[in-house]
């Protein structure tokens, strides 16, 4: 109960986070990329502050010996650069410049009732389901599916 | 107050969040990730986190959204929007990671393989804002 009660907190605050940043505009987040035309570069403050914050929490975390309300931690065990790792963020990055959505934000704009999020996020989770049934097909082609999804 | 400074402090929420998960939960916020651990049969545990991180998400972050004001309509034509959903969904489950997974935890972590997804992501994105609203006049 107390790990879903966190999990709970935590998912509102990674919201409001997006929000009070305006990764939730699509139009924002599409001037940030426009690095060649119309270029708004305030959103790289917000990758600043986030990755300064896990940065250093994420240092004294993980000395913890488990979570709080875990058995244990589970942090991604590849190290490789393949194929799959760099193919799939470059077919993101096409989404993502294409719409201004990425997962979070999407999810975010369907909440507060975002008609061009409510047709994206479908989209969003069919492309994944998508990947996985050709991932259980060319094995070999990506990563096993068996994989845990925590593995960023 | 400034628009950077808003933008860090939005930057600063989220990786308290993303903070908070590890520490509590010793997962990584990674939303695709997380997203795509809904869609698959997994032990009850594992799911009940992931769907109260989801439901918190989007209910607080829509919320938030109202009581700021805030605008948030993509400018892409339907079937561009549709097509980018299902790239966004295809691509972040092949690559392991989005912008919170391989972005905000893991650089976080200083792991290669994030710093290259990452690097990648922006940088095709880039390109895509580029071809569409410069060279092809604005086609999404």
């Amino acid at each position: 109960m107390k790990a879903v009660l966190a999990a709970l907190f935590s998912g509102a605050l990674f919201g409001i986070g997006l929000a009070i940043a305006r990764m939730t505009d699509p139009v924002v987040v599409i001037g940030f990329l426009d690095v060649f035309g119309d270029f708004d570069p305030t959103l790289a403050f917000v990758l600043l502050g986030a990755t300064m914050t896990t940065a250093v929490a994420f240092h004294f975390v993980t000395r913890r010996p488990r979570p709080i309300a875990a058995a244990d931690f589970q942090l991604p065990a590849t190290r490789t650069i393949d194929l799959p790792l760099v193919l799939g963020a470059a077919i993101f990055g096409v989404g993502w410049g294409l719409a201004g959505y990425c997962p979070g934000p999407a999810l975010v704009g369907a909440g507060a009732g975002a008609e061009t999020a409510l047709l994206f996020v479908p989209a969003m989770i069919a492309g994944g389901l998508a990947h996985r049934l050709v991932a259980v097909r060319l094995n070999r082609w990506s990563a096993s599916p068996e994989i845990p999804a925590s593995r960023a | 107050m400034n628009s950077w400074f808003v933008a860090l402090l939005g930057g600063v929420v989220i990786g308290l969040s993303a903070s908070a998960l590890l520490l509590f939960n010793g997962r990584i916020a990674g939303v695709s990730g997380i997203v795509n651990g809904l869609t698959r049969r997994s032990a009850g545990a594992e799911w009940a986190w992931r769907a109260a991180f989801i439901a918190g998400l989007v209910s607080a972050g829509g919320l938030a959204m109202h009581l700021l004001h805030q605008a948030t309509a993509s400018p892409a034509r339907l079937p561009v929007l549709l097509l980018a959903g299902v790239l966004v969904g295809f691509g972040t489950s092949l690559g392991s990671g989005c912008t919170s997974g391989h972005g905000v935890c893991g650089l976080g972590r200083f792991s290669r393989r994030s710093f290259v997804a990452v690097l990648t992501f922006m940088a095709s994105a880039i390109v895509t804002v580029l071809l569409t609203h410069h060279l092809f006049g604005g086609a999404a």
